[in-house]
């Protein structure tokens, strides 16, 4: 005898205890730190501060943590805290060419002032594994003198750039309106470059490399250069209003990423070089890459080129950029769907009835005359 | 049902009140606008995108002290995500929970309405995934928002009547394309076709939201609910040709539950309030 379902709640509060165990995984090796995971995997932390939109690398270190290191969950995990928190102001703009620098590459130019810096990257680091890791307490590495530490601001490439007018300018919007802000007020469409790129800022990495690498492929090609990639540490100043002056409240890491395109010109405007942006928390370079080729490609309409490659559109990159909403709607199928199901179970029944039935009319040699 | 225990730190219904606010405003709109797809500054909720976040935060949004919430997914009090966001209210809110259809002052829903018909004052909260009816006809918002500016619907009934030709019927069963007030066309989040009709001049209030799109729609109670249809071909209900197993209802939507692994299949209420509560009246002594 059938006997409806009971005891979710049981089967949720066994799930909650079932999950803690798995967690913490074998008791006999030490429990991991905050501390160990900010230190040690900060590239982890990195991604789940840029796409959680939250600067606190305390707070997306117990992410990974309560998350078991999936890095879409402990996204989400930092999206549903940060959505409590009260807006206490805003920041003013930073300023990105006052960085102290970290890392700073052009791959347009062999050398600029300020030099190309190599910083600590994984590029050239040829992808051996690294056995001696394996090894506990090797003693901690050291860098050398020469290290980053007391480099001197260095101008942007772009701004040295911009004189001769090969490079379009990048000014405000003519009366610098405040920026709509995205988890506060729903996208609307034709959505604007600081809306679209706030978007892009928090999409998840992988569907900006998959998209930006589509534009490089073909769809939508935008003929980048890396113009200029910049990674450090940049100052936050907020400027009360009772104050009437800035004052500095903490340091950020980011990463800054301008590609320099190609533009072929328009009745309207000289041929010259066009830019994409992009902008992260830490050092995501890849995402930073990413983002500044998919914002060149949404700036398609504005510079009057076609649309026709998916980067292009506006409306399927920003619906679907998002790693929270999507993860949440794709996984929304392990959801009960037993009343659609049962629909479809009787129409696709009525279907192949109506099927079976003309299958047998039509073998009848008088059947043509009813065939309407 | 005795509340659980309310977490500390949060405000009532998990929402700060400015969100409750700018919510309640987008859902006075909606009821002035029947079947209308208000835009929302939706939050980002501790519970999943396409589970439920935009039911929830209307819920959340009108909710108060005095309230009695029922939570149901397919019809049933029991499954574990209507399980889930009730736990979620009794925790954040403290509200008496209750699965009777006719004691709940509020009730969210994800795609059923229950069988015992609703009464003023009731709230019915759906939960909505893809709020737009047009969307599998035009995938782009800002063509579909012009269409439903001018009531440009002519896609939609061509896509019904190409069901009439292919099919000799139209092949839709859930997520049934209505016409609110006769103004906009309003996709009824998907519940199976059989409860379209329970839509149509209901006394309850029936509330839409859409977390992830971010779009809150409503229908009034007592507002005309028009399933599209054409003369010759007029708008019918599934019906089955059996009556519940368990408590003989001939008048419910039925699940079809697979008894064994050669395929014996049994039939029963989707509404479990609404089977047990037949079952208490046959057999009082049924605890």
């Amino acid at each position: 005898m059938y006997i409806a379902v009971k005891g979710g709640e049981q089967a949720i509060l066994n799930s909650w205890r079932l999950l803690a165990e798995k967690r913490r995984g074998d008791a006999r090796h030490a429990e991991l730190s905050l501390a160990q995971i900010r230190e040690q995997l900060g590239l982890a932390v990195d991604r789940v501060m840029v796409e959680g939109s939250l600067y606190d690398p305390e707070l997306a270190a117990l992410a990974i943590k309560q998350a078991q290191g999936d890095l879409i969950e402990a996204v989400f995990l930092l999206r549903a805290y940060r959505t409590t928190l009260p807006r206490l102001g805003v920041s003013l703009p930073i300023d990105t060419g006052t960085m102290r620098l970290e890392r700073r590459i052009s791959a347009i130019y062999k050398d600029v002032p300020g030099g190309q810096v190599l910083g600590a990257t994984y590029d050239y680091t040829q992808r051996l594994l690294d056995f001696q890791l394996a090894v506990a307490n090797a003693g901690p590495p050291t860098a050398a003198q020469e290290s980053v530490q007391s480099m001197p601001p260095a101008p942007r490439v772009t701004d040295i750039m911009g004189g001769e007018g090969l490079l379009a300018p990048e000014t405000p919007t003519p009366g610098d309106p405040v920026p709509r802000d995205l988890t506060r007020e729903p996208m609307e469409f034709p959505a604007d470059r600081a809306l679209r790129l706030q978007n892009l800022a928090r999409g998840d990495e992988g569907f900006l490399l998959a998209l930006g690498y589509s534009s490089q492929r073909g769809y939508g090609n935008t003929h980048p250069f890396a113009g200029e990639i910049r990674q450090g540490m940049v100052i936050v100043e907020v400027e009360p209003e009772e104050l009437g002056f800035p004052v500095e409240i903490g340091e950020i890491e980011i990463t800054e990423c301008q590609m320099v395109n190609q533009f072929a010109g328009s009745a309207s405007m000289l041929p010259q070089f066009t830019r994409g942006y992009g902008l992260t928390f830490g050092a995501c370079e890849r995402k930073a890459m990413a983002m500044a080729l998919v914002d060149r490609s949404l700036r398609a309409e504005e510079l009057g080129e076609t649309v026709t490659a998916p980067a292009q559109m506006q409306e399927f990159v920003l619906y679907h950029s998002d790693n929270v909403e999507a993860s949440g709607f794709v996984q929304h199928l392990k959801l009960p769907h037993y009343v659609d199901f049962q629909s479809e179970l009787e129409l696709v029944r009525k279907l192949r009835a109506r099927h079976a039935a003309h299958a047998t009319v039509s073998l009848s040699p008088s059947a043509g005359a009813e065939a309407a | 049902m005795a509340a659980t225990e309310t977490v500390e730190g949060y405000n009532f219904a998990y929402l700060d009140e400015h969100t409750k606010r700018m919510i309640r405003r987008a859902i006075l709109k909606a009821i002035a606008i029947p079947g209308y797809q208000v835009p929302f500054g939706s939050r980002e909720m501790p519970l999943p995108y396409g589970w439920g976040t935009g039911g929830i935060q209307v819920t959340a949004a009108v909710i108060g002290p005095d309230d009695v919430l029922k939570v149901i997914d397919q019809g049933s009090d029991d499954t574990t995500n209507a399980v889930n966001i009730r736990r979620f209210f009794a925790r954040t809110t403290g509200v008496k929970t209750t699965e009777r259809t006719l004691e709940a002052t509020i009730i969210q829903t994800r795609h059923r309405i229950p069988e015992t018909p609703l009464r003023d004052g009731q709230i019915l909260v759906y939960q909505v995934p893809i709020p737009e009816m047009l969307r599998w006809l035009e995938p782009r918002e800002a063509e579909t928002r012009k269409m439903h500016a001018l009531s440009e619907y002519g896609a939609m009934h061509v896509k019904l009547y190409e069901d009439i030709a292919r099919h000799g019927y139209i092949a839709a069963t859930y997520d049934y394309p209505v016409i609110v007030n006769e103004r906009y066309l309003m996709r009824p989040s998907p519940i199976p076709k059989f409860d379209n009709p329970k839509m149509h001049m209901n006394p309850a209030l029936q509330l839409f939201g859409a977390g992830r799109e971010k779009r809150i729609y409503a229908v009034p109670p007592y507002t005309a609910v028009r399933s599209l249809d054409f003369e010759d071909h007029p708008f019918e209900t599934q019906h089955w040709d059996h009556a519940c197993e368990l408590c003989g209802a001939a008048d419910s939507f039925l699940d079809e539950v697979i008894m064994d692994d050669r395929g014996t299949r049994m039939f029963v209420c989707s509404d479990s309030e609404y089977c047990l509560s037949r079952r208490e009246k046959q057999q009082p002594a049924v605890a």
